[in-house]
């Protein structure tokens, strides 16, 4: 299947989880799939990274539910957070751990799980449907953290089968099994889809992270984590993501991104990316 | 001997000092002097906390200052994100965060600037504070003491203060806010919970503290900041950092 076909399943108004954390592992090939299309109105739920800043700058987000939204080494999105100071975004901000909590019932098919993370902070009052509920055991009130749960979930993953069994490779599998099991449907993309039998040959049984129960889509997209880290096959490109910063600054050089870079298809993305590293930078 | 100790490296082993009652706990530290503190107590004063390379690996040496596990040090285990949040609600671990802003009472804010709705500045979200403060102990790191950061009152409660813990009831019963470390001065809390002096660092002058604190405080007879032994400033300099990032986080 080809990414514009995985991602044509994706209709206005759905909720859709994208994988990854922060500026690390990140569905992009798929996210700039969706800029692509006229789709629109979505609530993303993310670890937020470039991802949200891409979809947010293009007018595709609706509302969104997020834990944080970093670069890493760079920590703020210039997209994200000028989204949010023209008041633009309808947001739910949680607690990293209430944001897993609230994946974990979702995956689990229960309204809510019970955390302690968020008492006495903020997040309650700003997140009015957020309850509380006491033990039926002591005296202790907790955090009724609602199940998060998804249309569609998109994932990046090193390698993958056709059939939908997806591999980690790097130091951490981030939540990427958790996204793909709240979501009705997933789409994963890798960087190599191999046969199933050679799917242990880079690594050992325990990065078998995805199973094909939760998938409904492979794609492969070499490099589709791009300019995410998606170690151990690259790291992040550190001087396309200081570009993709200082040019999300203001509206003209933005624009001038857009058109170099975001115009096109896939094939014409990385070729810019190519000679953006021949003309503009040490990588 | 050790008159030519830096103002940094008395911060560091301000951090160091607040692992001195920890026990075996995961030590998080946001920002170069924490990470520095913390590293510097795993190998003086607490051997027995356990140190991440702030990616996925938990490390039985410290890695080179700001590289990765992959950068060298021994790995003992294997701490991807998802098992730090089941780590954390443990309580068998201990984060010293930094803050945009942070009040009497130690609530803390990195989330925004101004209104929810519509924030004059965004900031990073607030993170796992929160969840950090709700179940064990957490210190903060201040690497430019301010009016700006020490304020009457925070815009977003990102991390828990005393005072809303108490209101908060049994379920914070693990609330336990340690010590605020900063480039002028170290705090801890009263018996009510509010911010009061413990120490200045050598070198500062008291009236330079109020005035950059944005609530009151009482500075009169506030002894000094250790300064670290010749053997903590010795292991700073040549096996934490020799490079000396330290300066840059503050200046000498």
């Amino acid at each position: 299947m080809t990414p514009t076909e995985a991602v044509a399943s994706i209709e206005s108004g759905m909720t859709i989880g994208i994988g990854g954390w922060g500026s690390r592992r990140k569905p992009m090939a798929l996210v700039r799939e969706l800029l692509r299309t006229d789709v629109t109105d979505l609530t993303v739920v993310a670890f937020g990274g470039p991802d949200v800043g891409l979809l947010a700058a293009a007018g595709k987000i609706r509302k969104l539910v997020y834990g944080f939204v970093s670069l890493d080494s760079i920590p703020l999105d210039p997209l994200f957070t000028q989204a949010r100071e023209r008041g633009e975004l309808d947001v739910e901000e949680y607690d990293e751990g209430m944001f897993v909590a609230g994946l974990r019932a979702a995956a689990a098919r229960l309204d809510f799980l019970p955390i302690r993370a968020g008492l006495g902070s903020d997040v309650l009052p700003a997140n009015p449907r957020v309850a509380t509920i006491a033990s039926p055991y002591s005296d202790d009130v907790y955090v009724a953290m609602p199940a998060l749960p998804l249309d569609v979930a998109l994932i990046h993953m090193n390698r993958a089968d056709p059939q939908g069994n997806g591999q980690f490779l790097g130091p951490d599998p981030y939540f990427d099994d958790l996204f793909a099991m709240a979501a009705t449907s997933t789409i994963m993309s890798a960087e190599k889809v191999v046969p199933t039998e050679q799917l242990l040959h880079d690594s050992s049984f325990h990065t078998l992270l995805i199973s094909r129960m939760f998938v409904s889509s492979v794609v492969e997209t070499p490099r589709g984590a791009h300019f995410t880290t998606c170690e151990p096959d690259y790291d992040r490109d550190e001087a396309f993501q200081r570009h993709y910063v200082e040019s999300a600054k203001d509206p003209e050089p933005w624009t001038a991104f857009t058109q170099r870079f975001l115009s096109g298809n896939e094939q014409n993305y990385h070729d810019a990316v190519e000679a953006f590293h021949q003309t503009e930078g040490a990588k | 001997m050790t008159s030519d100790v830096t103002r940094a490296e008395v911060c560091i082993a301000a951090c160091a000092d607040t692992y001195r009652e920890s026990g075996e706990v995961l030590a998080h530290a946001v920002g170069i002097v924490p990470t520095l503190g913390a590293r510097l107590a795993k190998l003086t004063s607490a051997p027995q906390i356990v140190l991440t390379d702030g990616e996925a690996f938990l490390m039985s040496t410290p890695p080179p200052l700001g590289k990765s596990a992959s950068g060298g040090g021994v790995i003992e285990g294997w701490a991807p994100f998802r098992r730090i949040f089941d780590i954390l609600a443990t309580g068998r671990r201990q984060s010293m965060m930094g803050a945009s802003q942070i009040d009497r009472f130690g609530n803390q804010n990195i989330s925004l600037i101004g209104d929810w709705a519509q924030p004059s500045r965004q900031l990073i979200g607030v993170r796992g504070a929160p969840g950090n403060t709700a179940n064990h102990r957490v210190d903060y790191w201040i690497s430019r003491h301010s009016p700006r950061i020490f304020v009457e009152s925070v815009d977003m409660v990102s991390g828990v203060g005393n005072d809303r813990a108490r209101a908060a009831g049994p379920a914070l019963k693990y609330h336990h806010l340690g010590a605020i470390v900063t480039n002028l001065a170290v705090f801890g809390f009263d018996a009510d919970g509010r911010v009061m002096l413990r120490s200045i660092h050598p070198g500062v002058d008291p009236d330079e503290v109020a005035r950059n604190t944005g609530f009151p405080v009482d500075v009169q007879n506030v002894p000094l900041t250790r300064i670290p032994d010749a053997e903590e400033v010795r292991l700073v300099r040549e096996v934490l950092d020799p490079r000396g990032a330290r300066s840059r986080e503050v200046p000498d």
